[in-house]
């Protein structure tokens, strides 16, 4: 011990100040400290989809090679965008700053730091909008909160914008319904008017323009995953399945997120799907085509999302389905249930989505013609159409998070809880203040979950964490259930660092394990080849 | 611990440890909702009840002179939540020594009048071992976090790792067999 050279008493915490001058935020410049934020958007990638001014940059470096006539550009954008969203427009002008969203945003709860209140987001952007388009702005400047666009400026954008996971959990609080989430799309469009995107929504949106999906899994490599996945499914329960793909005719079109056909946990989900699907002699179709229910042009810009959206009805059209199932996701879900059909609908040549087993008519998707398979479920339940035997997930003490897109944007809080109370016996919600409506995000959303920026995902999915923390130390909770592809690939490292002892799982591989097929052998196992309670060391 | 020492910082806990907590906000950007400081409900101010919780126990298992270990459990429940926050290395740990320095301002006088300045010192240096302790747990996290990375990667590219182990199992007379296909 002697070897370390120890501080004096006072030496280390002299040189803290006990109460730093309090300085406007707008006077305390950005830093890029690595494992904060995400890495640049690559140029090829924002060429593949032809976005402007792709070029070459680093967030560390002091010049970003902005493109001549930069602000013009970013003013511009703004006036358009003020004149085609009445949102846009109203978020400007209606905050009374009382601060009811402040203390919201998991991000701010997780750092601490002021600009990451959702009022102060929200101002980044709305101190420049009065700048350029207020007439107190125009004249009082900073005196009425306005201050000049210039690289700082567009720096703290960057920074600030993508250190915010669209979850909306701040609106859900604010009196007046202003949704920062929208605000942070609108920053997102204007940076990405300069080629200033993050490299893991870049990448991903180009590999879902050229082949389909985020991944960029070509067909026969899509396919040959899930060939993986049948001769997984048939040595565990002795079945093989046997779903096709792009066929014409078939009722049903299948339509999830990548992230279910390559990575782990994900995959386990997918065979879920596979075995349920197979179990109900479902009529329906995977595609290699619209081989992705997701959409990371969502956090590009309105018409990337459009674009990519596009394939879905497109596909259904093809194929001539009767409607559209859609797996677990949480972005997906928002861009199906809330902007799908004024982007590409109406889809009046599919039918109103009846569920072949029950009968049921989903009227909530006569619309949109696609439903959310936990509704698929719950009503196959419902009805008893499933065989369950819930004692197999006996070892597993389940929690459920609610993912924000599904919870605050379509309201979906009950039937993913039914769904798993009934394939678990053993299930424990989390505090009140961090579930349904009030749900924490996971702080990986919206294109965050990226590698290279783990110490902003792990603080940002701190609270998330302190919540699951409590009913695994209360409860024994060691399971942490969820119905969306990023969550299955972002929590197991946001447990693994604040949680561990609690593992992450889609809901639809919880019901897999508990569902008893027809024909099926005795099951010694879980999808994860992990053995069942009571049948350790059969094999 | 000397008696005196110990009922002069049990009589006057609640200062001293108030104190310290309010030196360790300091430490996190100025901020006028003074979030960290005042929200009580520990799931929706995370980072204040973990300090509040941990510089009050933490206090207790030094009047307590529990072991290094005994305070493991604390120091990392801090210490896990600093090493994600943008601080320096001697940052993140330097909640501890703050404690010296609160001592020092609250007990100044009583120090002078009891003559325990052997005392404080042996207090002193507990606190600096707990310290070297800490800087070892925060080590452990940094670590962690660059393991989680690559096990992400693993997961993430768990299936085509799954293909390359079968392609492996594949004979490789028949995988000769397949490429000779291929070239024709
Ligand atoms: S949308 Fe979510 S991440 Fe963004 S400011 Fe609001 S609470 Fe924070
Ligand atoms: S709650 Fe609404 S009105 Fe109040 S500060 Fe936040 S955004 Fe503004």
């Amino acid at each position: 011990m002697a070897k370390y050279k120890l501080p004096k008493p006072g030496e280390l915490s002299s040189s803290i100040n006990y109460n730093p001058p309090a300085k406007d935020w707008m006077d305390i410049p950005v830093e890029f400290k690595p494992a904060t934020y995400p890495a640049a958007a690559k140029e090829k990638d924002l060429l593949t989809v032809g976005f402007p001014n792709a070029h070459q940059w680093t967030p560390e470096d002091e010049d970003w090679n902005l493109p001549d006539g930069w602000e013009d550009t970013v003013i511009k954008g703004i006036e358009e965008r003020l004149s085609k969203y009445r949102s846009f427009k109203l978020f400007m002008d209606v905050c009374v700053r009382c601060g009811a969203c402040a203390d919201k945003c998991h991000f701010y709860i997780g750092t601490g730091d002021p600009k990451n209140m959702p009022v102060v987001r929200a101002e980044l952007l709305r101190s420049v909008y009065k700048r350029y388009f207020t007439k107190a702005g125009k004249v009082l400047g900073r005196l009425a909160g306005a201050r000049d666009l210039d690289a700082d400026v567009l720096k703290e954008w960057w920074y600030y914008f993508f250190q915010c996971t669209e979850c909306r959990r701040c609106s859900v609080f604010c009196p007046y319904g202003i949704d920062t989430a929208e605000l942070t799309i609108m920053g997102r469009e204007l940076l990405n008017l300069l080629g200033l995107n993050i490299n893991w929504i870049a990448g991903p949106v180009a590999a879902c323009y050229s082949k389909g999906n985020h991944l960029g899994i070509e067909p026969h490599a899509l396919k040959s995953n899930i060939e993986l996945m049948i001769d997984d499914i048939e040595d565990i329960t002795g079945i093989r399945v046997n779903p096709t793909f792009n066929r014409k005719g078939a009722e049903i079109l299948f339509v999830t997120p990548s992230g279910d056909y390559m990575g782990e946990p994900g995959i386990y989900t997918c065979m879920g799907y596979l075995m349920l699907f197979h179990e109900l002699g479902l009529d329906y179709t995977w595609s290699t085509y619209a081989s992705e229910g997701g959409n990371f042009g969502f956090f590009t810009s309105n018409d990337m999302a459009k674009r990519l959206n596009s394939k879905i009805y497109a596909e259904a059209k093809r194929l001539g389905v009767k409607w559209i199932l859609g797996g677990e996701c949480g972005h997906m879900w928002r861009v199906l249930n809330q902007y799908m059909d004024t982007w590409n609908g109406p889809a009046d040549f599919l039918e109103v989505p009846v569920s072949p087993i029950t009968g049921t008519r989903f009227e909530n998707a006569k619309s949109t013609k696609m439903v959310h398979i936990t509704e698929f479920t719950a009503d196959l339940i419902k009805h008893n159409k499933l065989k369950l035997d819930p004692t197999r997930n006996d070892h597993l003490r389940v929690t459920f998070h609610d993912s924000c897109n599904p919870a605050r944007g379509m309201g979906l809080f009950e039937e993913p809880r039914y769904v798993i109370k009934s394939v678990c016996n053993n299930f424990f919600e989390m505090p009140e203040n961090t579930i349904r409506e009030k749900t924490f995000c996971c702080g990986s959303g919206s294109g965050l979950n990226a590698t290279e920026n783990m110490e902003e995902r792990m603080r940002g999915g701190f609270p998330r964490a302190n919540a699951v923390k409590y009913v695994h130390d209360k409860h024994g909770v060691n399971m942490l259930a969820n119905i969306c592809a990023v969550d299955r690939a972002a929590f197991p490292a946001l447990m693994d660092y604040w949680v561990p002892g609690v593992g992450v799982t889609g809901t639809h591989e919880l019901v897999a394990n508990a569902l008893v097929m027809t024909g099926e052998k005795e099951r010694t196992t879980n999808l994860r080849g992990e053995d069942l309670p009571g049948k350790e060391g059969n094999e | 611990m000397d008696s005196k020492l110990k009922d002069l910082l049990e009589k006057k806990r609640s200062e001293l440890v108030s104190k310290w907590i309010d030196a360790i906000i300091s430490t996190y950007p100025n901020d006028p909702s003074g979030m960290l400081k005042n929200k009580k409900d520990r799931f929706e101010n995370p980072i204040g009840h973990t300090i509040t919780n941990v510089t009050q126990n933490l206090f207790q298992a030094l009047l307590d002179e529990k072991s290094f270990t005994d305070c493991k459990q604390l120091l990392d429940d801090i210490i896990r939540v600093r090493a994600v926050q943008d601080f320096a290395p001697s940052k993140a740990v330097s909640f501890i020594f703050m404690l010296k320095n609160v001592v020092r301002e609250e007990l100044g006088k009583e120090i002078r009048q009891n003559q325990i300045y052997e005392e404080i010192f042996k207090f002193e240096s507990q606190l600096d071992d707990l310290a070297l302790f800490a800087f070892d747990i925060y080590s452990g996290c940094r670590e962690q976090l660059n393991q989680l990375k690559t096990d992400e990667l693993k997961r993430m590219t768990f299936t085509l790792l799954k293909k390359a182990n079968l392609m492996s199992e594949i004979p490789a007379q028949e995988f000769e067999h397949k490429e000779l296909k291929f070239n024709l």
